[in-house]
């Protein structure tokens, strides 16, 4: 431990210089861009939960409630297909760390494949519900449901344009597995779109 | 920045965490949406069940929702591998967003 | 990001330059001097200049907006402006001045200053922070467009719904303040995340945090504030956004919206966002004070935590704007206790800066002038803070002049004397030049008296009950006197400013006649001075390795048997020659600028039509994909293997950075079209 310390502080060893540049922390510069701006989305979706929360029940006498449109065995369908796609996403990862760029391929379409369903079932819903009804603008409860869920939707959309572009990438041949950190930067990504989702389930759609 | 490949980059990536890079394998991975595929089925196991768990039903569910954000976040995030540096940084916003938020909403009585 | 290359972008590496790549429509650009150098730079000093350059052309418009409010506030039933157009200039006073004036000055000095003061050879991220000054700019003129498409913002800075919705200002000002706004925020957040890195992982050997200068530290405490409040306010915006272009009801009272929740989010980042307008300042100060009181800081990591202290506690307090609002007593009881605890730690640092004066060998150059009137000044602003604290007392002072003359006191005479102080101390390093000292107090004593008389009466005349934000008043209250003062001190800081931009010009004449300032004209004591002035494209020659606290001090001085401190050599012989060869910079790229470019499209074309919407999408996904395929290492070039030992910092990114790049960057388009 004392040696690796020295040798941060020092920050480079020619004989260990292989592929990235160390840093002072020995943390990537990526990575750590990628937690930091997660630490400031927790504060983008925060407000849009808290203010979906303060307004659910502040539809007017008669207008329609999150109870009169919630499917919940549909969105729960749908919350399990987007947790299944953090699995393939992990498995992706290690597949690209292995060197096994077939199986990256494979791993990270069937990624790109759960999030285009995941998308597919949120417009299925947004459909199902305008018919009932529930529009945008028609009350309160609309205009923060679809705000919430719709940014949520939209990251979603950017994550899987990143695993596309990843997919390309690599089928190309421009994605060794000296680059794997770049899959595990979007994954990142993908994951806290999913963590974010975990919490929107809970507690916009079962919490009664 | 390839640590993750190369066996030999640990020494030079020095990461304060001694775990740093060794991510876990397949099998874990398996392990761990296994688990949360359980603890979905739990919590919609409790929409039907409602009526009967009566008030215990929200604390239940947000039991459950924080066990799964733990999981995907140390272990598919690899938080509990990787440096501690980037759980401050999430821990950060996680905090002074529920902080924030949290006293935003009591102030609207929100809590009743 | 940076991409390793043969070809010499500043210095004459003694390789022989090849032919630039064809990267799709763009060859990668060449420039090194002009204007096209300028467009196309990902050299943090540069961008700082930049940033610097743009918030003082800024200041301009801002303070011109100033002095229409000062003038048709100077008499009673005054009809220079109508009570519309004065909405306009006072919102877009406070919106310039905040969005485009202070905080970009705290971005100016964070960009040229971070990387010289941690021995970096640039930011983490060097295309990332040509993108977030693109996306200031692109910002802060779609916001000012709105004076010339019709209608300003005309809702106050902080529009408060519901006199911001569609029913009370039915015009697109506010959309504008949306929209530009809200692209100013994905600057401040990419420049954030940027910056917060480079700190972290840029740091040269030995330079422990605990040994980064206060500048640096504060710099750093001002990025993760930013960090965390700006997705508030967007949050804010887009809700705001919705209500105004697709008739949602967020703030509609009527249909159970809540005018509260936009006061609870917009001050939730309102009130972090002035300490990081502050600190920035605070940083600056705490590296004059010593300089010029030859003596190290008092207190360095009373300095650094109670820096840190501001900031933690800077975001549990913002509802003591909201006292008058209603927000019940308890509330009231908590954020009344926590704003008078936030006042601890800013004592600590005015204390801290007496305490580095006291028993000093004082030089009273303009920088420490300055800085002495940002102590000064900062402590007035500060007491008159902790009266808004005592919630009673501040039911009464409540959208008053004393109100408008408090933070005048913290942001004018705290930041923007603070900003003075660097600019003295710092323009030698970034241009090479000295101020002239004579103009330099001269300047200083103008915009002193000029800004207490400006806004000394106004804490009487909000203590005698003038509401703030009235275009007008009627005599006989016993408003007359002080508007009247106020007036005149509002045009002798006009004076000042234009004395300060006449000084630029008239210094760099004189400099060509008075020898060159010299790596170290104020025998200076952290590492920026260690490379020659203005500091040459590379930075530094050779990495530096640290040791100490203040480390280029250390180097020039030393204990004796004694035990007195004497000089062991000069700032001239410690510092950098300035010509090192074989070092790898980052490359110029087009991408930064055509991606923020569109970003204020799209802002357009939400306000106007969906088409020019869609081309500045269009627009800012090329730009991205450009920016993701443009070659990140150059095929020819094994990189890694001419490294010297600029490694830990020179290059800062390799084959991997181009995913985050997309994965950073395709975060932000995503706010734009959404708000």
């Amino acid at each position: 431990m004392a040696e690796t310390t020295t040798a941060a502080a020092v920050g480079y060893d020619p004989a260990t210089h292989v592929g990235g540049h160390p840093t002072s922390t020995g943390i990537s510069n990526n990575k750590m861009a990628m937690w930091v701006f997660l630490g400031s989305e927790c504060m983008l979706f925060g407000g849009l939960i808290s203010t979906y929360l303060l307004y659910k029940d502040r539809v007017p006498e008669g207008g329609i409630s999150p109870r009169d449109v919630f499917d919940i065995p549909f969105t729960s369908a749908s919350s399990f297909v987007l947790l299944m796609s953090s699995l393939t996403m992990v498995l992706a990862l290690a597949a690209i760390q292995k060197a096994d760029h077939r199986r990256f391929r494979l791993w990270i379409l069937t990624t790109a494949l759960l999030g285009s369903t995941f998308i597919a079932g949120q417009i299925y819903e947004f459909t199902a519900f305008y018919r009932e009804g529930l529009g945008f603008t028609t009350n309160i409860f609309g205009s923060a449901f679809y705000t919430l869920t719709g940014f949520h939707g939209v990251h979603v959309t950017i994550g899987i344009i990143m695993l596309l572009s990843l997919l390309v990438l690599s089928i190309r041949g421009r994605l060794s597995e000296e680059r794997s950190e770049a899959v595990e930067i979007v994954g990142l990504y993908w994951h806290f779109v999913d963590i974010v989702w975990i919490l929107i389930f809970t507690i916009i759609y079962l919490i009664p | 920045m390839s640590s993750v490949a190369t066996p030999d980059s640990s020494a030079e990536l020095p990461v304060a965490d001694e775990h740093a890079h060794e991510h876990p394998g397949e099998k874990t991975y398996l392990k761990i949406a296994v688990i949360l595929a359980v603890l979905t089925a739990l919590e919609v196991a409790t929409y039907p069940a409602e009526d009967a768990l009566g008030s215990a039903v929200i604390p239940i569910l947000l039991v459950l929702m924080v066990i799964k954000f733990w999981y995907v976040a140390a272990f598919f995030m690899h938080l509990k591998f990787d440096s501690r540096m980037f759980s401050w940084v999430f821990i950060a916003g996680i905090v002074t967003g529920a902080a924030c938020y949290l006293a935003v909403l009591a102030t609207f009585e929100f809590f009743g | 990001m940076t991409i390793p290359e043969d070809r010499p972008l500043a210095l004459p590496s003694g390789e022989t330059s090849r032919p630039a790549p064809v990267l799709g429509v763009f060859r990668r650009p060449t420039a090194e001097t002009g204007w096209r150098s300028w467009l196309t730079t990902v050299d943090h000093k540069k961008i700082g200049i930049m940033y610097g350059a743009s918030a003082i052309f800024w200041l301009i418009i801002g303070g011109i907006e100033a002095l229409l409010i000062r003038l048709q506030l100077a008499v009673p039933n005054n009809d220079l402006l109508s009570a519309d157009l004065y909405n306009q200039v006072f919102t877009m006073h406070g919106t310039t001045m905040i969005f485009l004036v202070v905080m970009p000055l705290g971005s100016a000095f964070a960009n040229y200053l971070i990387p010289l003061q941690i021995g970096a050879r640039d930011v983490a991220f060097p295309r990332i922070n040509a993108f977030s000054f693109w996306c200031l700019l692109g910002g802060g003129i779609l916001l000012n467009s709105a004076w010339l498409l019709g209608h300003a913002p005309d809702g106050g800075w902080f529009n408060y719904a519901p006199n911001s919705g569609v029913v009370f200002s039915p015009n697109n000002g506010i959309d504008f303040w949306n929209m530009g706004l809200i692209i100013t925020g994905i600057s401040s957040l990419s420049g954030a995340v940027n910056l917060i890195t480079t700190v972290i992982n840029m740091r040269a050997p030995g330079m422990t945090m605990m040994k980064m200068p206060v500048f640096t530290w504060m710099a750093l405490v001002t990025q993760f504030l930013l960090l965390f409040a700006i997705p508030v306010l967007t949050v804010a915006q887009v809700l705001l956004a919705m209500d105004r272009l697709y008739g949602a009801n967020f703030f509609n009272v009527e249909a159970g919206g809540d005018p509260l929740l936009w006061q609870h989010l917009f001050w939730i980042f309102g009130h972090p966002e002035v300490y990081l307008m502050i600190l920035p300042a605070f940083g600056i100060v705490s590296e004059t004070v010593p300089v010029f009181s030859r003596k190290p800081i008092f207190g360095y990591p009373f300095m650094v935590f109670s820096g840190i202290a501001i900031a933690f506690m800077g975001f549990g307090v913002w509802a003591h704007h909201m006292f008058a609002s209603g927000i019940g007593p308890l509330s009231v009881a908590a954020f009344s206790l926590a704003t008078m605890f936030i006042a601890v730690p800013t004592g600590v640092k005015i204390l801290n800066w007496i305490a580095t004066m006291w028993g000093g060998h004082l030089r009273f150059t303009a920088s420490m002038l300055f800085a002495i009137g940002l102590i000064t000044m900062f402590t007035i602003g500060g007491l008159s803070g902790v009266t808004h604290a005592v919630a009673p007392a501040d039911t009464q002072q409540t959208d008053t002049y004393y109100i408008v003359a408090h933070f005048h006191y913290v942001l004018f005479g705290g930041a923007f004397f603070g900003f003075m102080s660097g600019f003295y101390f710092w323009w030698p390093k970034a241009f090479g030049y000295m101020l002239n000292e004579r103009w330099g107090k001269v300047n200083f004593w103008t915009l002193l008296i000029g800004f207490n008389l400006t806004f000394g009466p106004m804490q009487i005349l909000g203590l005698q009950g003038m509401s703030r934000r009235v275009f007008t008043y009627d005599e006989n209250y016993g408003f007359e006197l002080w508007n009247m003062v106020a007036t005149v001190g509002a045009f002798i800081i006009a004076l000042s400013v234009l004395l300060f931009i006449i000084n630029i010009f008239v210094s760099k004449k004189q400099a060509q006649s008075v020898a060159a300032p010299g790596p170290d004209p104020w025998d200076a004591r952290s590492l920026e001075w260690m490379v020659q002035s203005p500091t040459p494209t590379h930075n530094f020659d050779e990495t530096v390795t640290v040791t100490h606290l203040d480390e280029f001090w250390h180097r020039k001085y030393a204990e004796d048997e004694d035990g007195r401190v004497r000089r062991v050599a000069t700032g001239d012989e410690i510092a950098q020659p300035g010509d090192g060869t074989g070092v790898h910079l980052p490359s110029p790229s087009y991408w930064p600028l055509v991606t923020a470019f569109g970003l204020p499209l799209i802002g357009w074309g939400l306000i106007y039509t969906e088409i020019l919407a869609i081309v500045g999408g269009i627009i800012t996904v090329i730009g991205l994909w450009g920016w993701a395929i443009e070659p990140p290492d150059d095929v020819d070039h094994a990189h890694g293997d001419d490294h010297h030992d600029d490694a830990p910092t020179g290059e800062v990114t390799d084959d991997t950075a181009d995913e985050t790049a997309t994965a950073e960057t395709a975060e932000q388009p995503e706010e734009a079209p959404v708000g």
